[in-house]
């Protein structure tokens, strides 16, 4: 009973944010509103007992994705609202058309809700942890040893490009001051 | 020791919960209040002052002053400032903070005796939501907790603001690393998420405490939860000296109380988890037990009280040379040895 109270509000709470998301035309409106729709998903997970992963869509997506959005928000004016380029109708219809159909293929899976099984179902008495652990060193080991070495390179890429000037510090640069200098001097 | 009585304990009803949680909310916000006087004390005694003296004995009755003058002062919202969002950064701030209290044990637990009507027998616990994976939990809502101060500087079209949450991103995301790698160790040692699994781990007295295992990652965890909670070696996302009062620079009245309430709520559940993760947790079996982690806790909030009358901000370039080039390789390295010394 608790559950299906929660799960229906947190699904109309969670459906509306991200429609505040999407039809926002203010920066400020649409991030907030998509963290707190990362919160309440996780919701779903500890509805199910899928505590760990409950706390680890918390800390991944409301703690370091959405707040590294955030980050970048800040090269916005935040209290301005934008415009929004139209884009070509071709492609909103192409978009429309797959979300329509993805949205009759999900209202139509429960016909087949028998067949779904759970592959790894959780153990009684062993925590969430463990469980999630469990398969993802053994039957998915390859893939999230790929991840990790994905997760490196672009770590190393991100250093490479970020720190071509990381010699130089940007307070003690002299150059810049004469730039400056220069500029004011021509005015 | 015995310390199974864990399993003796009676069933935890919503109920039981629902007056935990009231417990929790009422009693730290109070706490807050009060903490606000034991700081201005404190800082006074250390710089040879008296601090509040007039309003009460010994000044004890400025909490109430403080609250009134808080809930009595108008509450500006800038001409240009996202009125929305504006008002709903400071709810963000508290709101964080309570939840991540809601995983910790903070008080002991008792049962309501029975001639009270209605609720007589209720049991509540010690903790208002056991997750067994409590430590994560914590960590996250906290971790989430940034979206106060950000949201905030990002909406009062104020310069000052703009800085502040932009401080707010980069160190709030900088040292939840170092906070989730110096408590990786301990957590690696007990094999647990849970905080009852760390207490029993260390109840055979202090010489089990993990403070000796992991001295390291006690301090990493220290200095990470300072960061954390914008006390004051890193208190850049209000340092008055360089941006007025960075994300709360617009604020009055009770919206910028509620900010102070939900800094002093963080640094409560710091607290907390330095005590159970480091320094041996509560004593279920004594009846002393709660005592010392009572006494636990206020050692670290004197602590965080003490650090900002002795020590001088840091610029935020030397906030990110020692999260970058010092903590956080301490940091990894320190974990490396804990699963070297494990496996062996």
């Amino acid at each position: 009973m608790y559950e299906m109270i929660a799960f229906y509000l947190f699904s109309a709470l969670t459906i509306g944010l991200f429609i505040v998301t999407v039809m926002s035309k203010n920066v400020l409106y649409a991030m907030t509103s998509l963290a707190a729709g990362m919160v309440l998903i996780s919701g779903f997970f500890f509805i199910l007992g899928a505590d760990f992963l409950g706390v680890v869509q918390l800390i991944v997506y409301v703690g370091a994705v959405m707040a590294l959005y955030s980050f970048a928000m800040m090269f916005f004016d935040a209290t301005r609202d934008i415009k929004e380029k139209n884009t070509s109708s071709a492609l909103v219809f192409l978009l429309g058309g797959m979300s329509a159909l993805v949205l009759v293929l999900m209202f139509a899976a429960p016909m087949h809700s028998d067949a779904i099984t759970a592959l790894y179902p959780m153990h009684k008495g062993v925590g969430n942890a463990q469980d999630v652990g469990i398969v993802l060193f053994t039957k998915y080991l390859v893939p999230f040893e790929v991840a990790a070495v994905m997760l490196l390179v672009a770590m190393i890429a991100g250093i490479i490009l970020a720190g071509k000037k990381m010699d130089k510090s940007l307070t003690k640069d002299t150059a810049v001051d004469d730039e400056i200098l220069v500029v004011k001097d021509k005015k | 020791m015995e310390t199974t009585l864990i399993e003796k304990l009676p069933e935890v009803t919503w109920v039981g919960s629902l007056i935990k949680a009231v417990l929790i909310l009422a009693i730290i916000s109070a706490l807050a209040g009060f903490g606000t006087f034991i700081e201005r004390k404190v800082l006074a005694f250390m710089q040879r002052r008296l601090g509040p003296m007039h309003v009460g004995y010994y000044g004890l009755l400025q909490i109430a002053a403080d609250g009134i003058k808080l809930f009595t002062k108008e509450d500006i919202i800038p001409q240009n400032a996202n009125k929305l969002i504006f008002m709903i950064a400071p709810v963000i701030t508290a709101a964080t903070a309570f939840i991540a209290l809601a995983a910790v044990p903070v008080f002991p637990d008792f049962t309501i005796p029975s001639w009270i009507p209605l609720l007589g027998d209720t049991f509540v616990p010690s903790i208002a939501s056991d997750l067994n994976i409590g430590i994560l939990f914590v960590l996250g809502m906290m971790a989430a907790g940034l979206y106060g101060p950000l949201l905030a500087g990002m909406s009062q079209a104020n310069k000052w603001g703009i800085i502040g949450a932009a401080r707010t991103a980069v160190q709030f995301l900088s040292y939840e690393v170092v906070t989730g790698l110096s408590i990786l160790a301990p957590i690696m040692l007990v094999g647990s998420l849970s905080f009852i699994d760390f207490n029993t781990y260390q109840a055979g007295g202090i010489g089990d405490w993990l403070i000796w295992k992991q001295p390291v990652a006690f301090v990493l965890f220290l200095i990470a939860g300072f960061a954390e909670t914008n006390r004051t070696p890193f208190d850049l996302l209000e340092h008055e000296a360089e941006v007025v009062s960075g994300y709360a620079t617009e604020y009055s009245g009770m919206r910028w109380g509620m900010f102070f309430i939900g800094e002093y709520a963080n640094m409560i559940t710091v607290s907390v988890i330095a005590s159970i993760v480091f320094l041996g947790g509560y004593d279920v079996a004594s009846m002393f037990g709660w005592f010392f982690i009572m006494a636990k806790i206020a050692l670290f909030f004197f602590l965080m009280l003490w650090v900002r009358a002795a020590w001088p901000h840091v610029r935020p370039d030397q906030l990110m040379w020692l999260c970058w080039k010092v903590l956080m390789p301490l940091a990894v390295v320190n974990i490396l040895i804990t699963a070297l010394v494990m496996m062996v």
